[in-house]
């Protein structure tokens, strides 16, 4: 899927600049974008040395533990096939109340997380293509907790977007914090819609 | 409120490593030591998603600088405007889909130039608001655990993504 996606954005990017005059500014693009990936990176490992070392901590204390048991019925139902005990569990916690309070930087590193310990689950579930390592390992399919962790997470859990309040203040909005409860509403609905598409998914053999 | 979710936003970081460490020390846990351990992998997973990330981003880049994403928005935009979304929002939904710094700047744009409370502006704050960089995501998440058959994950991504587009542009509607 992502290789057509990627060599469709590629392609279609290099041709339509060809006609349009606009190689200069993709080949500006293509080298500075390759640049900014690298810096991102570069800032993205710090915070997330830094999350990682601190929810290290927390999980020692039991306080992820804690944390995670308050929507562990979300989790039983949304991920039925789920190890009750498995690690995985508590990194997709993690990651849904992140995503709920919308510590952005926190998302990332427990979602990697969360999907490095469900591909380990296929692991020990004895799924062959995650059995086998390397370079040229077999051609991996997404588990279906791979599935539901994705969709929910691409769903958007936000309940406040502080992010557009602080854009709207700068613009000069009269009630910046108006867009709070259409926000949440609209939230709601995604989030329904893909539970409501996990659940039918999962259903089928 | 503006202020005082923004200040919520300020304080809630400090709160958070505040409370870990303390909850860590007080069930005696040798908190440098794992934090260092933890500093470790975080590490670990950066340096793997690198790649990836500078793939998408080329990508990304190059469509963007080609002028492909104003062209399509621009065709888009006769279809969509029976359905109540201005030709200006289409290229922020697609770019949405890849980038949130990309769509961050686009949506500056459309502040300055319609305002935040008018029916774009509304629409467009919802509409950042209940929806996710569905392709970056995916790919980054997906590369973690080296899978390259994602099955109906993007289909689902896709399905919420449209059911938040919809709902936004309603509850613009009535606020407007």
């Amino acid at each position: 899927m992502l290789n057509y996606i990627w060599a469709f954005m590629i392609l279609t990017g290099v041709v339509y600049a060809a006609f349009t005059g606009n190689m200069a500014s993709v080949t500006d693009a293509a080298l500075s974008s390759a640049g900014e990936a690298v810096s991102l990176c570069v800032t993205m490992a710090g915070v997330m040395a830094l999350w990682m070392g601190l929810m290290k901590i927390a999980e020692r204390s039991g306080l992820i533990a804690g944390l995670a048991s308050g929507i562990q019925p979300f989790l039983s139902f949304m991920f039925p096939r789920l190890p009750k005990k498995h690690e995985a569990r508590e990194y997709i916690a993690t990651n849904f109340i992140a995503n709920i309070l919308g510590l952005g930087w926190a998302c990332t590193p427990t979602g990697l997380k969360a999907m490095e310990a469900l591909a380990e689950l296929e692991k020990e579930r004895g799924n062959p293509a995650y059995l086998r390592e390397g370079k040229n390992g077999a051609a991996r399919t997404a588990s279906r907790e791979m599935c539901t962790f994705l969709i929910l997470n691409t769903s958007s859990l936000q309940l406040i977007p502080v992010n557009m309040i602080v854009y709207r203040t700068q613009y000069g909005s009269a009630d910046p914090a108006a867009v709070i409860g259409p926000a949440i509403l609209a939230t709601l609905f995604s989030t329904v819609a893909a539970v409501v598409f996990c659940k039918i998914m999962d259903r089928k053999p | 409120m503006a202020n005082i979710l923004a200040n919520f936003s300020n304080i809630i970081i400090p709160v958070i490593i505040f409370y870990i460490v303390a909850h860590g020390v007080l069930n005696r846990v040798q908190v440098y030591e794992e934090f260092v351990g933890g500093a470790k992998e975080g590490l670990k997973t950066v340096v793997q998603i690198l790649p990836t990330l500078v793939g998408l981003m080329v990508g990304v880049g190059v469509l963007r600088a080609s002028g492909f994403m104003e062209f399509l928005g621009k065709m888009l935009g006769h279809l969509t405007e029976r359905f109540g979304i201005p030709a200006d929002i289409v290229p922020l939904i697609l770019v949405k889909m890849f980038s949130s710094s990309a769509a961050t700047g686009l949506v500056l744009d459309i502040f300055k130039t319609h305002g935040t409370d008018s029916y774009i502006g509304m629409l467009t704050s919802i509409l950042m608001s209940c929806t996710e960089t569905i392709f970056y995501t995916m790919s980054v998440y997906f590369l973690a655990a080296k899978v390259t058959k994602t099955r109906y994950t993007l289909a689902g991504a896709l399905l919420s993504m449209t059911a938040g587009l919809a709902a936004s542009v309603v509850l613009a509607g009535m606020m407007g």
